[in-house]
């Protein structure tokens, strides 16, 4: 810079230059005049009280900036170096209690719509817990007393809750008989929902939501072979979400990542969350349309997503296999392409299924990733 | 005589090289304040009325607190870190609970605290400047608000910022970041009270 401050008393009257002289104040205040430089702008700045004003405005609105900017950046390390840890797994805002404890919990919660599947409801949990005592010799006997255990408060709850059951409106026909149930979600706002072929039944369908609002649905396309169904609400007390904010993924999904999932196992309307990893990129006997993972899954998981780190859909529970003891199978995300393909080769009006795909939870925590997961995967129920 | 044994200076050593990191954006003290610190606040949140994400919120405020006030090279540790943090997020919190008419009883808490009244004082006035910037640079639109951005918070030199914004030269970015700055300044200096 040559002879800046010449320059500026000469151009003080015109606008133009303005550029050039605050360009010298930031190099002042900067320090990164030269001696000789500083010593002839400290003269004009005394001479001019305008640049004098000047100087100090700029200098108190750098050191806000700077405030600014360093807490501004301090603010992002603070925040990445927070989420770093809580994903490496320190800390747990997620309530895990033992499923003994929220099998309990559960009838405070939703006392109301567990009363209408309160018969089902039993006799499944019955049949289940049978089931496990078929399956697992080796179950030991506390074990076995605990599920008992758990029938029985779930047949005294029947008891107590039986007068209310009258009352509770439901969007089941009269008559009808539940013939099945499951977990689905959401991959349209239209309310087209995805869930297992073997979660249907019976011929008609009520989705019930995170809430226990019952939405009556009608089954638009099944595939057996791929144990994939297609569900879609119709009901005007629907209300559409203007966004669904997960995506699906097409392609497979490496081993080891890390997954969790969100469904209703039990016959309530109580939606359990679970964690696990993926640990095979097959299915049963080799089956290359389906993944084996690690997850803690009951009966009732089946048709419920299967999510990863970013929040991404990667396929769907499906338990219809038989099971060890926490392992399960999962179809591949990249089946429901498929089947929405076929569907609508299928379907007698072009109204066309847009598939979810913007993510846009990818960034948030699990908690809040699982809070707003949770208003698009429903309870299912099946009737004839 | 209260610093009489190795051991108690060695930790007060520990505590203010954590804190001479903490000044330098040193990840490592991040870390490290966050490991050792966050569980007690969380506790003590989770117990009087307040969720894990009120305690994240909370305790990122007062490391923000702490990391302006250790900008200030003359500043002083009266107190163990845990103590001054967890009494930031107890004022804090307080103050919180009364905003949202939650505050009924004196809340519980095993820590001992110290006053920070003084220290929370100048905080609110920095956040009170922070936001006029903030919301000045939000009016801002674009590019200036990116440009200005790239300038002072990441500190990119004008032929970066040429090439960025796609301008043909840095007379150019340097024309169009003084017109930024100047309607910067002046949304910024109409609210910000100069006399404080």
């Amino acid at each position: 810079m040559r002879n800046i401050t010449l320059e500026i008393k000469r151009n003080r009257m015109n606008q133009m230059d303005d550029i050039q002289l605050l360009e010298a104040i930031e190099k002042y205040l900067a320090g990164e005049m030269t001696a000789s430089e500083v010593v002839q702008f400290e003269s004009v700045r005394k001479a001019t009280p305008e640049i004098d004003q000047m100087v100090v405005e700029h200098s108190m609105f750098l050191h806000e900036m700077k405030l600014f900017a360093d807490r501004k950046n301090f603010s992002k390390l603070s925040e990445q170096t927070f989420n770093t840890l809580f994903e490496t797994g320190h800390w747990a805002p997620i309530d895990e209690q033992p499923f003994m404890f929220k099998v309990v919990q559960m009838w405070d919660k939703y006392k109301k719509v567990t009363a209408i599947a309160a018969s089902v409801g039993g006799f499944i949990a019955l049949f289940t817990s049978l089931l496990i005592v078929y399956l697992s010799p080796s179950l030991n006997g506390s074990q076995v007393l605990q599920l008992n255990k758990a029938i029985e408060s779930i047949k005294k709850n029947q008891q107590v809750q039986g007068h209310i059951l009258n009352e509770v409106k439901t969007k089941l026909p009269e008559n009808a008989k539940v013939l099945s149930g499951g977990s689905g979600f959401l991959i349209d706002t239209k309310g087209y929902i995805i869930t297992n072929a073997h979660v249907l039944k019976g011929n008609g369908a009520i989705v019930i939501n995170s809430i226990g609002q019952e939405l009556n649905a009608s089954i638009v396309y099944t595939d057996k072979a791929s144990d994939l169904a297609l569900l879609k609400i119709i009901d005007s007390d629907y209300k559409q979400p203007k966004l669904i904010p997960y995506s699906i993924r097409k392609n497979a999904t490496d081993l080891g990542e890390e997954i969790y999932t969100l469904g209703y196992p039990r016959n309530d309307n109580d939606i359990v969350y679970g964690k696990g990893y993926l640990s095979a990129t097959s299915g049963f006997e080799g089956d290359s349309n389906a993944y084996q993972i690690q997850i803690g899954a009951n009966p009732g998981y089946s048709g419920a997503p299967i999510f990863n780190n970013d929040a991404e859909i990667i396929g769907i529970i499906n338990t219809r296999q038989k099971q060890a003891e926490g392992v399960t199978f999962a179809i591949k995300s990249s089946k429901i392409y498929a089947l929405i393909d076929a569907a609508e080769k299928e379907a007698t009006s072009d109204n066309k299924i847009k598939i979810a795909k913007n993510n846009i939870i990818k960034q948030v925590d699990r908690k809040k990733q699982i809070s707003n997961l949770k208003n698009f995967i429903f309870n299912i129920r099946s009737y004839n | 005589m209260p610093y009489l044994s190795i051991n108690t200076l060695k930790a007060e050593y520990n505590e203010i090289a954590l804190l001479k990191g903490l000044a330098q954006n040193d990840s490592k003290a991040v870390e490290a304040l966050y490991k050792s610190h966050f569980s007690t606040i969380q506790h003590f949140i989770e117990n009087n009325n307040g969720s894990f994400d009120d305690a994240r919120d909370i305790f990122q405020e007062a490391m923000i607190a702490l990391y302006e006030k250790v900008q200030n090279e003359s500043f002083t540790l009266t107190c163990q870190i845990r103590t001054y943090l967890f009494s930031i997020c107890k004022h804090l919190w307080l103050k919180r609970l009364q905003q949202i008419g939650k505050y009924s009883s004196p809340l519980s808490a095993q820590e001992e605290s110290v006053s920070v009244e003084v220290d929370m004082e100048s905080h609110e006035k920095k956040d009170a400047a922070y936001a006029i910037m903030d919301r000045a640079l939000n009016s801002l639109g674009e590019p200036c608000k990116s440009l200005l951005e790239g300038y002072y918070l990441n500190k990119k030199g004008m032929q970066e910022l040429a090439a960025d914004f796609g301008y043909t030269n840095s007379d150019n970015a340097k024309n169009q970041k003084y017109k930024c700055l100047m309607r910067l300044k002046k949304l910024f200096f109409a609210q910000y009270n100069i006399g404080d």
